[in-house]
């Protein structure tokens, strides 16, 4: 046994987030974590690697009693984490989060040029060829989640811990993280992997524990068990079976809503042209870096365009801020919850009615009943797990920080909404809720633009899919064209092909 | 080009413009002389300036250290005046208390998690008191071996004296560089810097880190104090107020964030020399009041901070 975890408490105020979990690690096994969001995951990893104090319970490594009482211990004892919220410090620069605390020195030190060195070697093992010496800030969050992986992965002398590793990062890069688990598994080390996307989870693992409101519900090895089966572990009930009903494909008939022409910023995205109709959703979908977060912020005013214009039910629109474009009733839920999105010290409910107080104006404030009426709201159809609206979301599990974003722009009521990767971190329960409950809102008059790396999810509810590439568009799918298959040959297609069948 | 220097280069560039102005005025100083005076008056606030530098790029902040300087020097002169120490046994002495003083307030700054503005601050009423405690009265300090200390300098070419004073805030200085930006202990300092949680999960000793910090600053404090001593000769329980405020404004003039983790050692050594440039080109002028000076500093520090501001802004929107 590699590392073994027994009865592991760990209580909250309010909250008991781990109740005697056992879990354990043979070496050379990738070991999947599951379950719903707030199930105990991360708490589990942070209790097992001295980020946390466990209340009762002990640790074993190489069975051997250990007892870390801060991550620093575990990195020593040949732990490597990526956790799942805060990975890196974004005012290092990215040799020095890589190396930090190991440095190579020369005469006691630090010596920049082979520590530049050595990060830049490190990351061509990850195809990534950047510059080492910026400030990691100056990166893109799945630039900046390969480099938090490259680190723990260097760290991990014995076992190697990744909390949703995979939420920011598109499938090529998911197989070639896939491809230094494989091996890393092979040499022998023990590989903790946790996240809500089964279909890895199944390509991966070797073995799974299921964790379900802080307790362990069972262990199992993936060939025993089904996507069904484990489900059903996770939830403790079953997801009814989707009735896939057959989307209506034929092309929406409401009048177009908006209108963008020629619209682009050079150097950021090239024009483009999208029309948004009514009651639709539309689909983003390219590689990390084709222009999917880019395109979002220049629709959202976040950036401004310097080309062509936004013509709303045939009448301009002025996109020149965010804050412009929440007065026209747009509303952008970012990719970068941590950047851009919680302010971790308010509770839930001021989290949830930020956007809408901020759209009314703080003349016209709402008032507390009306606040906590709205934020219950939420709160329960998104079903955030929280004991109530007052706590305070940094003390939320990942996926249900989430929610509470997404609760905070659906709760202004857009006319358009832009999501830049909605369903990151969100599990499968709460998965297929929310889309349904996307869909309704839909029904209701709002349009939608949808940027996500999960294709299925994508062809699911996408009337239209609009793909990116190299910062342009490049292919639109309407109807029956709108399949997995088709979207990743458009992303794949050379753009020599393209530029063909363009002159 | 990299934007994490830019606010150094905008330091450098406005010390370069400050100077070439002076020079064009009054073309005497660009005189070595005129240098070696600027290195000798503001070694004391260069000194304290560098501790300070590793506190505010933790994101923490020191106001104690005018208190400790103005402790130090009359620590040292009550002792003298009153025992046979040899001067350099009370200046051991004296460092040693000013670090563990400094470390004090770093452990309980990390352990009870009090905001490091309120800790210094009792910090700076304590250290004044004790100095008024040792002596109210401004104590002169008469020992052959600070005479011999104030005449230890070299000639540069031109009349210029590089004294023992200024000597000692260069190697501060180089000191602070190599130990900032070539060792691990400055490595944890600016991750300290960039986001608690963080640096936690990344594996920096924290409660260490922090105490040394503090430690480091209370060192500089009583190194500082020393030098004061030897700059003025005396011991006053009512000196250097307002010290860690001009020490503060030479760290952020130097172009080092006050919210931490960015910043320059070499920018605070250029800001305190801006400082310094401003007092001397009022001295050369003779009808301007001296609060001229301060009155230029604050816009300084305004415009560094606004400078800073939109750098931050730049480069978060600026993703690659
Ligand atoms: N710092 C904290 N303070 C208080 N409660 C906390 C804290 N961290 C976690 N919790 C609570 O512990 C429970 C388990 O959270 P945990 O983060 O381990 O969930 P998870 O399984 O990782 O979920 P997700 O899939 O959403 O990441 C949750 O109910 C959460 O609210
Ligand atoms: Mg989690």
């Amino acid at each position: 046994m590699l590392l073994q975890g027994k009865s592991i408490t760990k209580s909250f105020p309010g909250a008991l987030a781990l109740d005697a979990v056992d879990f354990n690690l043979l070496p050379g096994e990738v070991h999947a974590l599951l379950g719903e969001n707030g199930a105990g995951k991360s708490t589990l990893v942070k209790c097992l690697t001295g980020a946390y104090r466990r209340d009762a319970g002990a640790i074993l490594l190489d069975n051997q009693p250990i007892n870390p009482r801060s991550t620093l211990e575990a990195q020593d004892l040949g732990i490597g984490t990526v956790y799942q919220e805060v990975n890196l410090l974004p005012n290092l620069t990215v040799a020095e989060n890589l190396y930090l605390g190991r440095q190579p020195r020369r005469l006691g030190l630090v010596s920049t040029r082979r520590m530049n060195a050595g990060a830049r070697e490190i990351l061509s093992g990850y195809g990534l060829q950047i510059d080492v010496s910026r400030e990691l800030s100056s990166y893109s969050i799945a630039i900046q989640q390969i480099i938090a992986i490259a680190r723990a992965v260097d760290l991990s002398g014995k076992v190697l811990i990744l909390d949703e590793p995979t939420a920011s990062l598109d499938a090529t890069e998911v197989q070639m993280l896939f491809s230094i688990i494989r091996h890393l598994r092979d040499d022998g080390l023990g590989i903790i992997f946790i996240s809500h996307f089964l279909d890895q989870v199944f390509e991966i693992c070797d073995a799974l524990t299921v964790l379900r409101n802080g307790r362990l519900v069972g262990t199992a090895k993936p060939a025993d068990t089904s996507r069904l089966k484990l489900v059903n572990m996770m939830l403790g009930r079953s997801l009814e079976e989707e009735i896939h009903k057959e989307k209506d494909r034929t092309a929406s008939v409401d009048p177009v809503q908006l209108q963008f022409k020629n619209f682009g910023r050079s150097g950021h995205i090239k024009a483009f042209d999208l029309d948004i109709r009514k009651r639709e959703i539309v689909g983003v979908a390219g590689l990390l870096g084709s222009g999917r977060t880019e395109m979002a912020e220049l629709l959202f005013g976040a950036v401004g365009h310097d080309s062509g214009e936004a013509l709303a039910e045939g009448k301009p629109l002025r996109l020149t801020s965010p804050r412009a474009a929440v007065a026209q009733g747009f509303a952008f839920c970012p990719e970068d919850r941590k950047r851009d999105g919680i302010v971790a010290d308010l509770s839930v409910r001021e989290n949830i009615i930020l956007a809408l107080q901020g759209q009314r104006g703080w003349l016209r404030a709402l008032s507390k009943s009306e606040q906590t009426a709205i934020a219950d709201g939420y709160i329960a159809r998104l079903d955030i797990r929280t004991p109530d609206c007052e706590k305070p979301v940094g003390q939320l599990s990942g996926g249900n920080q989430q929610k509470v974003i997404l609760a905070r722009w659906l709760a202004t009521n857009p006319r358009f909404l832009i999501l830049d990767e909605p369903t990151r971190g969100i599990d499968v329960g709460a998965h297929a809720e929310i889309i349904r409950f996307i869909e309704a809102l839909c029904d209701e008059g709002m349009s939608l633009l949808v940027i996500s790396s999960e294709l299925e999810e994508l062809v699911d509810y996408s009337q239209r899919v609009i793909v990116l590439r190299d910062r342009a568009h490049v292919a639109e799918l309407t109807g029956d064209a709108i399949t997995t298959s088709n979207i990743i040959r458009a992303i794949a297609s050379d753009g020599h092909e393209d530029k063909v069948l363009a002159s | 080009m990299n934007p994490r220097y830019l606010p150094l280069l905008a330091t450098i560039a406005i010390f370069i413009l400050a100077y070439a102005l002076c020079y064009s005025q009054y073309p005497n100083m660009l005189s070595t002389r005129v240098v070696g005076n600027l290195l000798t008056d503001n070694a004391y606030l260069g000194i304290a300036a560098i501790g300070m530098t590793f506190v505010i790029l933790t994101g923490g902040i020191d106001l104690s250290i005018g208190s400790v300087i103005a402790f130090t020097g009359v620590f040292i002169a009550v002792l003298l005046a009153n025992t046979s120490m040899h001067p350099l046994s009370v200046f051991a002495l004296a460092l040693l208390i000013a670090t563990c003083f400094g470390g004090l307030m770093g452990g309980i700054i990390h352990t009870l998690e009090m905001p490091p503005f309120i800790v210094t601050l009792a910090g700076m009423f304590l250290a004044r008191g004790m100095a008024f405690v040792l002596s109210t009265e401004s104590i002169p300090i008469t020992h052959d071996f600070y005479d011999t200390l104030q005449d230890v300098f070299f000639r540069v070419p031109g009349k210029g004296r590089l004294t023992l004073v200024g000597i000692i805030m260069i190697v501060t200085v180089i000191v602070g560089v190599v130990l900032a930006h070539r060792t691990r202990f400055g490595s944890y300092v600016y991750a300290l810097g960039g986001g608690l949680p963080a640096a936690k999960l990344m594996g920096v000793p924290v409660a260490r880190t922090t105490v040394c910090v503090y430690a480091l600053s209370g060192f500089m404090a009583g190194l500082s104090g020393i030098v004061f001593s030897m700059y003025t000769s005396a011991g006053y329980s009512l000196a250097a107020v307002g010290v860690e405020l001009d020490a503060i404004a030479a760290v952020v003039i130097g172009g080092t964030l006050l919210t931490g983790g960015s910043g320059f050692m070499i920018g605070t050594l250029i800001g305190v020399l801006i400082m310094g440039l401003i007092q001397t080109y009022i001295i050369f002028d003779g009808t301007l009041s001296s609060w001229w000076t301060k009155i230029v500093i604050g816009g300084l520090l305004f415009t560094f901070i606004l400078l800073q501001r939109g750098l931050v802004w730049v480069t978060s929107r600026a993703r690659i």
